[in-house]
């Protein structure tokens, strides 16, 4: 089998199953006693460009998410992929990237073929994929160097790469940029412009304001576990529905 | 001439004419003991590994059982295995006793709950850290054990080699079940139990100080092993 072929045939075996919509229907979460989701919906992945969960410290915002992925599991309520219950196939379908990078202790390309390998790419469609991956993010000069030597703000980069290379459906990212100085924000922020003008959608939690604009083409805005309100960005920025995020982008503190 | 200088002077000449007893005596022990290095690691490392990651009945209890077995005193290992293999024991019909297979036994036994209590800690600090990224990449939990394994690759064989050291330099076990035979089960540190009591103290020192170069080896490579990562920070350290 040639490497072309390979690859086809890598991308015909990850193409199995959709994940699209994912669909959360009133989610409740306790944790010692405290309720920290209570009747959470959120639906995301069925429109293009990117969303941002928007909402203060504990709002559930990455509670909410893990739900969501089927990394957690829910005290109630339902999660659903494309209309069906989550299993482990399908869920490298969605590009996770989370707030500390997790890589492993080897070199930045290995770290993308351990990837691209766990969703089912044939070994000899990897290096190429992954080297492909690496030129388009302008990281492949770091190709060879050891994954845990790089930067906070290039590991977090590599992290992203890492997901997109598997071409997910949907791309989720929880707090990408909160340990990063402004540099590293700024040149993560441009990567994730380019995947979304790819036309990969996007979902994002931050409780960056400033983040927020320049990202969101639309904004999920949490508090005290729930969602309280999804719209449009401009229109959220310009005239949130909700008293409670009105006062979080007056800059106020909303404690949970 | 005294008697130390005259025979560290033959126990020179033993080691650089490779006498043919020392040399059989080294091998023996070197076979015995990383013989039972790899089967300690085929034991201990998928049972520390499992240990960390599932939860089970009997779990806690099993940890407590690895952990004092750590500290197992050869000789009660010896004997273990010896009331084991022993013509009444259970496994009396392997006839295994007074042979190397008995003492690459006592040792797998002194060692295995080294090697399964080292993984076990190795594979639970890599799962926090790691357990959440590798279930979005959809693998089993299987899958996710061996990755964890190789993860920690470094640390692992850094218990392997603790595990080499403590059988090769390990002389009540396998004096139990081995018998300190000539030709058969005589490895250095019976050897050298036997000879100094003989008064042949330059066989003695000749194969203590092979010992004793061995654990200089091992420690050495223990040192290489571990990943750069950690010595970083004491690099350029004022202070």
């Amino acid at each position: 089998m040639s490497p072309v072929e390979a690859i086809k045939k890598g991308e015909d075996s990850r193409r199995t199953g959709t994940v699209l919509p994912i669909e959360g229907h009133d989610i409740g979460l306790v944790r010692d006693g405290r309720k920290i989701l209570s009747g959470a919906s959120l639906s995301i992945g069925h429109r293009p460009g990117a969303t941002v969960l928007l909402g203060p410290n504990g709002a559930g915002k990455s509670l909410l998410v893990r739900v969501l992925t089927g990394l957690l599991r829910a005290d109630s309520g339902r999660v659903t992929w494309s209309g069906t219950e989550p299993d482990r196939k399908r869920i490298v379908r969605i590009g996770l990237v989370f707030q500390k990078p997790v890589l492993l202790l080897r070199t930045v390309e290995a770290n993308i073929v351990f990837a691209l390998r766990a969703t089912g790419m044939p070994a000899a469609g990897c290096a190429a994929c992954a080297h492909d991956a690496l030129e388009k993010a302008g990281l492949s000069h770091l190709a060879h160097t050891s994954a845990r030597v790089l930067s906070g703000g290039e590991q977090q980069r590599l992290a992203l790469t890492r997901a997109v290379a598997c071409q997910p459906e949907l791309l989720i990212l929880d707090e990408p940029t909160t340990n990063l100085d402004p540099a590293s924000i700024a040149a993560f922020e441009d990567q994730l412009q380019l995947i979304r003008a790819a036309g990969v959608p996007i979902l994002c939690i931050t409780h960056d304001l400033g983040q927020a604009r320049r990202l969101a083409d639309h904004v999920a805005f949490m508090h005290l576990g729930r969602v309280r309100e999804v719209m449009a960005a401009a229109e959220f920025f310009a005239k949130p529905r909700s008293r409670e995020a009105a006062q979080f982008i007056a800059g106020q503190i909303v404690l949970s | 001439m005294s008697d130390l200088s005259e025979a560290v002077v033959t126990a020179s000449r033993l080691i650089m004419t490779l006498d043919a007893d020392l040399v059989e005596v080294v091998v023996l022990s070197l076979r015995v003991s990383l013989t039972a290095v790899v089967i300690a690691a085929l034991i201990g490392l998928p049972l520390g590994a499992t240990l960390a990651v599932a939860r089970f009945p009997g779990r806690r209890a099993l940890i407590v059982l690895i952990n004092t077995l750590m500290g197992l005193p050869p000789v009660v290992a010896g004997l273990i295995v010896y009331l084991l293999l022993s013509n009444s024991g259970p496994l009396g019909v392997l006839q295994l006793l007074y042979t190397p297979g008995a003492m690459i036994a006592a040792q797998t036994l002194l060692i295995t709950p080294i090697v399964a209590a080292l993984a076990r800690q190795t594979v639970k600090d890599l799962r926090g850290e790691f357990d959440e990224q590798l279930r979005a990449f959809g693998l089993s939990p299987f899958e996710r054990m061996q990755t964890l394994l190789y993860e920690g690759r470094a640390r692992l064989a850094t218990a392997l080699l603790a595990g080499f050291g403590r059988a090769i330099g390990e002389v009540g076990a396998i004096i139990i079940v081995g018998g300190n035979i000539n030709h058969l089960t005589r490895t250095m540190t019976t050897a050298i139990a036997l000879e100094t009591s003989r008064g042949n103290l330059a066989m003695a020192l000749a194969l203590g100080f092979i010992l004793v170069t061995l654990a200089l080896l091992i420690n050495i490579l223990v040192l290489t092993l571990r990943p750069m990562r950690q010595h970083a920070g004491l690099y350029g350290a004022r202070f």
